[in-house]
């Protein structure tokens, strides 16, 4: 397949704009500033295109909801948050694609009528911050950025707004809050971003591979993109592969190919000596399958009628040489760290799961600790907190206890005595290796 | 590569912290970006961490006064971010990754091989202050695993050796 998103992987000096202009960049956004904006809205709707960042809602449907009497700003929201374990895309494109990601960005923008944009980029990405301000400065010195773009009458600006290191931000909403310089705690919805987002104004957040595709569907058309992939499944997506296979990496695949063609084609298969065991189809928060499993489709509809989810294309495979209890322990510790703390189920819960995991690593598992940790993850799924982190951590383990029971039974079995350990009053206060210690 | 050492201003030196010219044209610079001024209290943050080092006492209250925020909001926002160093660092902080993909491709094997070498454990620091080590989540590089961010670098498809090695050079220039 010819690639589309990773084309600049491999071309020399591929973040100059020259490079990107040679190869018909910002073509997509002069393609778009001479339509209206309802038109390219229409055209992404036809794309079919769905969001890349983990939930699969169709992009140009979301940008729809923006009121359009709204008078005053409205916002564009990139998102380059990228923290699910797993998901490496989005760095690949801006280290190889600044422009694309801009050029998707200006032609959201435009989409839903705002003039100020935010690329919200993870604290640590201080690299890949720096190549995108390098490549917005570039923009504005040629025109495709600022005020009157390219002649328009069409002003953009956009900022980088790096985070400082928090999970969470990577839900659009905690990503509003932090970027009003407040804690990354997720907010109730409704009312949903397209009405109240950031400063209190109509927003927009989508993905960096979300709107890496949108520049293409400008150039070559809506037909052109929903003729890749599947029905309702359109467009070539990123596959970030990591784990026990040989070639681990981010692929670029048509959309709906099977997790056996990922893994066993550009990846080279299951590292030497071992057998599959069992994989996260779309980052940490989906829930786990089994090695039977991996002829389902990569997409978003095939991977939720498997009962998991496709997420943001975050493939982590895991071979025999795997403890299943412990690789749900080190989630539960991923989580628990990463809990924002607002609602108590998942604050608690999170706390509690790794707790218990833990104590089944170490050798004191109890009959009814499979139990425990499926009442755990009910309580905090399923619209029990306001944001879907609850849902996140639930997934994984709940997942886990159902799909590999005799690894449970192995270790509960062989457990020492009970040690009587008493809860903390404050599971805060425990022990949290980390900074500032 | 060669990364940077964080030189942390002493606590009392930033006691009674002020803004000079260049770093008030910068914070006016990022006041210019967004509508509200609290909006730009993290691009502040990053600017003084990068500047002093950490944020100590007297620069979050350098900052809140700066912004119009009282300075317990300025620290309850600075200590939600695990990035935001409010004790001072040493001068290179490791940054192993502890999440699934790089503890499965060799991370436990790198932090149990750096708490040997350097003889401390997650959260401390070594004592000539040169070298911190974490146990951080997810750097998102899971491809490229086991990974270690050294101060604002990354290092990927690390082995002991080639890490051994990175240490070396970074001990030697401190």
């Amino acid at each position: 397949m010819e690639p589309v998103l990773l084309r600049a992987r491999g071309v020399p000096n591929s973040r100059s704009i020259d490079t990107y202009l040679a190869a018909g960049g910002w073509s997509g956004f002069a393609k778009a500033l001479s339509m209206t904006p309802d038109a390219v809205v229409q055209e992404t709707i036809e794309s079919e295109l769905r969001g890349r960042g983990g939930a699969g809602f169709p992009t140009g449907r979301k940008w729809s909801f923006v009121p359009k009497d709204h008078p005053g700003p409205r916002y564009l929201i990139c998102n380059a948050d990228e923290s699910e374990p797993g998901t490496f895309k989005d760095r690949e494109i801006i280290e190889h694609d600044p422009h694309m990601v801009l050029e998707g960005i200006a032609i959201a923008s435009f989409a839903i009528r705002s003039n100020t944009a935010y690329i919200y980029i993870r604290g640590e990405f201080v690299r890949w911050a720096a190549i995108l301000e390098d490549a917005i400065a570039e923009a504005h010195r040629r025109g495709w950025l600022g005020k009157n773009v390219q002649g328009s009458g069409y002003d953009l600006d956009i900022w980088v707004h790096r985070g400082a290191g928090a999970y969470i931000c990577g839900e659009e909403t905690a990503l509003i809050e932090s970027i009003e310089g407040k804690r990354g705690f997720p907010r109730l919805k409704p009312p949903f971003p397209a009405v109240v987002g950031v400063f209190g104004k109509p927003t927009v957040v989508n993905n960096v591979e979300t709107l890496a595709c949108l520049p293409h569907i400008l150039t070559r058309g809506a037909k052109w993109f929903a003729s890749i992939g599947r029905p309702k499944n359109t467009g070539t997506k990123l596959y970030c592969v990591s784990g026990h296979v040989k070639r681990p990496g981010v692929y670029e695949l048509p959309m709906g190919v099977t997790f056996r063609e990922i893994i066993e084609g550009p990846c080279g298969g299951i590292r030497e000596g071992h057998t599959l065991k069992a994989f996260f189809p779309g980052g940490s928060s989906a829930p786990v399958m089994r090695a039977t499993e991996v002829d389902v489709r990569a997409d978003f509809d095939a991977c939720a009628e498997a009962g998991t989810m496709l997420g943001s294309g975050g493939v982590i495979v895991l071979d025999d040489s795997v403890d299943m209890v412990e690789t749900a322990a080190n989630l539960a510790h991923f989580y628990a760290h990463e809990s924002c703390g607002q609602c108590t189920p998942c604050r608690e819960g999170s706390d509690w799961a790794r707790d218990i995991l833990d104590r089944i690593v170490a050798g004191h598992g109890r009959p009814g600790d499979p139990e425990t940790l499926l009442r755990i993850c009910r309580f905090a799924s399923q619209g029990m907190t306001i944001c879907p982190l609850g849902d996140a951590f639930s997934l994984p383990i709940s997942s886990i206890v159902r799909k590999f029971p005799e690894e449970f039974e192995r270790h509960i079995q062989a457990a020492s005595a009970v040690p009587q350990k008493k809860l903390p009053v404050l599971p805060w206060a425990g022990s949290r290796p980390g900074f500032g210690s | 590569m060669s990364t940077k050492p964080i030189l942390s201003v002493p606590t009392e030196q930033l006691e009674h912290t002020t803004f000079d010219t260049t770093m008030e044209e910068r914070i006016l610079e990022l006041l210019k970006r967004y509508p509200t001024t609290r909006a730009a209290l993290i691009p502040v943050l990053w600017l003084c961490q990068d500047r002093y080092g950490w944020l100590a006492p007297g620069v979050i209250r350098a900052v809140a006064e700066r912004l119009g925020e009282s300075p317990a909001y300025v620290e309850g926002v600075a200590t939600f971010y695990t990035m935001f160093y409010t004790r001072p660092p040493a001068k290179f902080v490791l940054q192993v990754c502890e999440t699934l993909s790089c503890a499965v491709c060799g991370g436990k094997e790198l932090l149990h091989h750096l708490e040997s070498r350097l003889g401390i454990k997650p959260g401390e620091k070594t004592p000539d202050g040169v070298f911190q080590l974490v146990g951080v989540q997810c750097l998102g590089a899971c491809g490229t695993a086991p990974v270690v961010q050294i101060n604002d670098d990354y290092y990927e498809n690390l082995t002991i050796e080639r890490l051994d090695a990175v240490l070396d050079d970074l001990k030697g220039r401190s």
